[in-house]
Order: C-alpha cells, then structure tokens, then sequence
C-alpha cells in the first residue's frame, strides 16, 4: 500500500506538474457497494442489544434498591401473582400470534397478516391494560414511585418495559395500514422483520421483569 | 416462493441491488413447527415458576431464587432460538458475536453492581459498630476546645 503511493508521488515529482492533473483520477465509490447481506436485519438487532443496556442498567437498580422498602410495603405486600401470571400469558400469546402472522408473511397472504398482526395488537392492549390497572391500584393503595426506593425502581423498570410495548403498538398499528395500503412489498416485510423481532426482544426482558421482580419478590 | 412471486421480485431487483433477499422474503424462514415448539416450551417453562412460587414449594429461599434463575435463563434461549430465529449463521455470525458480548457486558454490569453495592451497605449499616457514642464525642470536642 505504502509502495503505491510512494511510486505515485514520485510520478508526481518527476512530471513536475500539479498534482491534480498528473495524477489519474481514481474512483473511490463503486457503483455498486458492497452490502452485507440483510444489512436492517443486522442493524436492528444492534440497536436491540443496545436496548438491552438500559434494560441491565435498570434491572441492575432494581436489584440494587428491590429491599429498601423504606417502612413501606414490600413486593409480597403487593404483587398479585396471579394478575402477573394472566399478564404474562398475554404478551406470550402476542408473541406466538405474531409468528403466525409472519408465517402468513411469508405465505404473501396480506389479509392473514393483517389479522394475526391485529390479534397480536389486541394481545399487547390487554398486557398494556392490565399493567395500568396494577399501576393505578398501586398508587391509589399509596404504593405509588414516591413511597420507597424500591418501589421507584420497581415502576422505572416496569415502567420502561411498558413504554416499549406502547410504542411497540403504535408501530403495530402504523404498519398495518402502510400493509393495508401498499400490500406486502419489500419494504413492508423488511419493516415487519424487524418489529417482529422488538416484539420479541419485548417478550425475553419480561421474562427477567416477572421472574426476577414478581417471582423473586413475592418468596 | 413460487415461480410468480419471483418474476415479480424481479421488477424490484431493477433499481435496487437485490442484496437484502434472494428468495422474495425478508429475514429468516419462519416455520409453523418451529413456533409451536417455542410456545410449548415457553407455557412449560413459565408455568413451572409461577406454581412453585405461588404453590410455596421450594421452602429455602436461596434454592428458589437459584432454581427460578435457571428457568429464566433456559426460557430465554428457547426464544432467543424459537422466535428470534438465532443461530451462529445469521448474518455471518454477527448477530451471536454481539449478543455473547451482550451477555457478558450485561452480566459484568449486573453482578458487578450487586456486588459492590452489597458491600457499601453492608459496611454503613446503622448498627454498625462506631467506636465512640454521640455524648463521647461531644465531650471530646469540648476537651479539644480547651487544649489550645
């Protein structure tokens, strides 16, 4: 490499000309760049691991603040196993509802998509229901983020599942019109790829949440 | 994949370059089997948790929490592999190179903070031994007024 430039400056030198016109132009952006195959695919799955970052800075709090009750209740004061095991049973069933609404992707079948898409939609709402009431309940009994240490890590780290699976759905639904407008395209498959995959990431960070809060909590 | 669904990919691959999918589908194959075996398993996997805790079957609360971990850990493989679709030869190996550092960041992060967290408080617990009772101390404070 070193030899190359080195012949070329000597070029330069001898001509004793600019640069600039002794020098061949030389082509630096090919017309056709070399692409990783299934570039997105890769990329998304990046951005989920950074995602799990936040995810470990905030279980790692909880872990830290989970017996500061501060006085206060405690998880087996508070946690309804029960509630948590229906609401767990919910985001498992979006996540099976949605392979089949990517098997139904791949069988090009747009109306199949769509449906299974919106059953997975209405999975996530019940979740996304079920965990504000429990919220609602908490702060209405004065279990609210403010009570204790362990409660504000509690709610951080809920809460921040809970935001994910909103914007999860606002996607969801976002992508079922672009589908229903414009059928299942390139584009539209490579997007449904990807939330299928946020949708189960979603899916494996409530696996930690109901094991490592509720599960552990309650013992 | 049939023979029409790449004719008609073949329009696309006109103005794109045709590098994201050679078979007119995006991402990896997605199997009905394959997704049942995932659910299935999951069921078993979170149902077995809930039962011991809410049924109090493991008595030793440190037997618990290290049972209820591993089932976390095996349910989260099995969707890692079932619903993720993960393999070492996905994206040339990529997407499991960045997840083992992943896991391993996560784990240093998270055993770390624990760890050295456990330790602060322990060592400024309230009833830690403190080598002079408050009232000493004010005497001493006043003793030390009167040296100079």
């Amino acid at each position: 490499m070193s030899d190359i430039t080195y012949n070329q400056a000597a070029a330069a030198i001898t001509a004793g000309g600019p640069t600039g016109a002794t020098l061949p132009r030389r082509e630096y952006h090919l017309a056709h760049e070399p692409h990783p195959e299934n570039g997105t695919a890769l990329g998304f799955w990046l951005y989920l691991m950074s995602d799990c970052l936040i995810f470990a800075a905030l279980f790692a709090t909880y872990g830290v603040l989970g017996r500061s009750y501060a006085a206060g209740p405690t998880g087996a004061q508070l946690f309804d196993l029960t509630l948590v095991a229906i609401n767990t049973a919910f985001l498992l069933l979006s996540s099976i509802t949605f392979g089949f609404a990517m098997i139904k992707k791949q069988q090009n079948n747009v109306n199949g998509t769509l449906l299974w898409l919106a059953i997975t939609g209405v999975f996530g709402l019940c979740f996304l229901g079920l965990e504000l009431y429990e919220f609602h309940h908490l702060i209405h009994q004065g279990a609210g983020p403010q009570r204790s240490a362990f409660l504000s890590a509690f709610f951080t780290l809920v809460g921040t599942h809970g935001l994910h699976v909103t914007f999860g759905l606002i996607w969801l639904v976002v992508l079922m019109i672009q589908i229903s407008k414009h059928g299942l395209i390139h584009e539209n498959k490579r997007r449904l790829m990807c939330l299928s995959m946020f949708w189960h990431f979603l899916d494996v960070v409530w696996i930690g949440v109901f094991t490592f809060v509720y599960l552990m909590g309650v013992l | 994949m049939g023979a029409a669904q790449h004719t008609a990919h073949a329009g696309h691959d006109g103005h794109g370059h045709g590098h994201d999918d050679h078979h007119g589908d995006v991402g990896p194959h997605s199997s009905f089997s394959g997704y049942m075996v995932g659910f299935v398993l999951a069921i078993i996997l979170t149902a077995i948790p809930f039962w011991l805790v809410m049924a109090k079957v493991i008595a030793d609360r440190n037997t618990a929490v290290l049972v209820l971990g591993a089932f976390a850990v095996v349910q989260i493989l099995v969707h890692m592999v079932c619903f993720l679709h993960m393999n070492g030869k996905v994206e040339g190996g990529w997407t499991l190179l960045s997840t083992i550092f992943t896991v391993v960041f996560v784990a240093i992060a998270i055993s770390g903070t624990l760890w050295v967290m456990f330790h602060m408080n322990a060592n400024m617990m309230p009833g830690h031994p403190t080598p002079t009772p408050p009232t000493q101390t004010e005497s001493g404070a006043a003793a030390g007024h009167h040296t100079p």
